[in-house]
């Protein structure tokens, strides 16, 4: 398949970049990994006169520790994230989620910026990001912005980026000593969207009890969901048995899945259930570790 | 509708053409320069049949546009027999039946040789794991993950 015509730039600076969007506007798509814009553009359910390709602008990759907040570079690709020792021992939901998005060539070339800013609630680090109480930082020509990730998923493939912005950054706040997180995800086979997915994060105090919870879900809905009904229910109990799975039954009613060939209505919801249970024992699993 | 003067260098030789921004990188290389060791399966993202190292990375080169390829290197299948010698990973999938059809090889093979690059001595699991965005419908995994095992014990240095 051979998407239709469009011209392609390869912008050196953000300013370049930010120039050429400035410019063509709604005409103009970002193309960060294109993992998920070159299929869409083949299969032509999307079109752009202009593509503006930030993969030569230098200063966009980067996975550091500054100022109290883990920072990710938006073009940072998901194959990196993977990879990281930081990431793999401080960050397991991040880890987790990287090890499930598509498949390791796609990870190769796909980014974090790009999963997020595609707006798709099939993608797995919406709902990461929501568990993780994580903000975007949008790049435009009157500077940078800061969007907290509540305000960031504004509808099916929409975001709250403008046409001239780029997501150049994703700030997370460094978890607090006795903290967790795990993701998981039910998939018809690799590389396939989630049929559901839970992302859960954790901070229990000194009595064990839940300080902070972050639960949110995957492809259940028109827009990553934040279970927060059940994030308010275990905040300040003892994350056993039952309060996990009462926690999880409230996380399911957020669902608003539709059905399609992965499930029915009933079975998304109930997955999305069961995944979030599992999410959430392993994320107390893992902050009592730490 | 605009062309570009692109560069790559394949197989460490440079390589210049004109084309077109929508052109994809799988059939830059199948069809300005010939080389048709890269297969199409799927065409869209999921089969692997058309693997490539792009800067010594696998990627699929049906979600990859020609011009993003510019200035960088690019290596297919074409690339790992030397002076007439097949690479190690090409001789496993010989010796150990790693294809029926021979369909999804090219992309398993460069898939196999970036793993060993990276991890010279991969687990079962391991393998697995790096081929699991590479698809047969022959389902000949047992044997392709044979194959990579015995290239990574050709290509590790005998002990004296």
């Amino acid at each position: 398949m051979i998407p239709a015509q469009f011209d392609y730039h390869a912008p050196r600076t953000l300013d370049e970049a930010l120039a050429l969007l400035a410019e063509h506007r709604d005409d103009a798509k970002v193309l960060s990994g294109g993992q998920s814009l070159l299929p869409l553009l083949k299969l032509r359910l999307g079109s752009a006169g202009h593509l503006v390709d930030i993969g030569r602008i230098p200063g966009l990759d980067y996975i550091k520790e500054e100022g109290g907040w883990l920072r990710i570079g938006g073009r940072t690709r998901e194959a990196e994230l993977e990879r990281s020792p930081l990431i793999r021992d401080k960050y397991p939901l991040l880890a987790d989620t990287a090890a499930v998005i598509a498949d390791p060539l796609v990870r190769n070339l796909a980014t974090v910026g790009g999963n997020l800013a595609h707006g798709d609630p099939a993608n797995d680090h919406p709902a990461t990001m929501l568990a993780l109480r994580a903000e975007v930082v949008a790049t435009g020509p009157r500077g940078a912005r800061t969007i907290p990730i509540d305000q960031f998923f504004t509808g099916l493939f929409a975001t709250a980026l403008e046409p001239d912005e780029i997501l150049t950054e994703i700030r997370i706040p460094q978890p607090p000593p006795g903290s967790g997180g795990a993701y998981e995800k039910l998939e018809r086979k690799v590389g396939d969207f989630a049929t559901a997915a839970a992302a859960a994060q954790v901070t229990l105090d000194k009595s064990g009890a839940v300080a902070q919870a972050g639960i949110a879900l995957t492809n259940v809905g028109p827009t990553p969901v934040r279970a927060a009904e059940a994030e308010r229910y275990l905040t300040g109990k003892q994350p056993s048995a039952e309060a996990i799975a009462e926690a999880a039954r409230l996380a399911a009613a957020a669902a608003a899945p539709s059905a399609d060939r992965r499930g029915k209505i009933e079975y998304k919801r109930e997955m999305a259930r069961v995944l979030t249970a599992r999410a959430l024992r392993r994320a107390v699993l893992r902050a009592k570790e730490r | 509708m605009a062309k570009h003067q692109i560069r790559v260098k394949v197989q460490g030789t440079e390589r210049a053409a004109e084309v077109e921004s929508r052109l994809l990188l799988v059939h830059f290389l199948r069809e300005v320069l010939g080389l048709t060791g890269t297969h199409i399966g799927c065409d869209t993202t999921h089969c692997g049949a058309c693997t490539v190292l792009l800067d010594g990375q696998p990627v699929k080169s049906c979600t990859v546009l020609a011009v993003q390829a510019d200035g960088r290197e690019v290596t297919t299948v074409e690339g790992l027999e030397q002076d007439g010698k097949l690479h190690p990973i090409q001789e496993g999938f010989w010796q150990e039946h790693g294809l029926q059809c021979g369909y999804c090889t090219p992309g398993m093979l460069m898939t196999g040789y970036a793993l060993l690059q990276a991890n010279p001595d991969p687990s079962e699991a391991e393998i697995r794991q790096a081929i699991s965005g590479n698809l047969c419908r022959c389902t000949g995994y047992v044997n392709i993950v044979k194959a990579v095992r015995y290239a990574a014990g050709k290509l590790r240095p005998n002990p004296a």
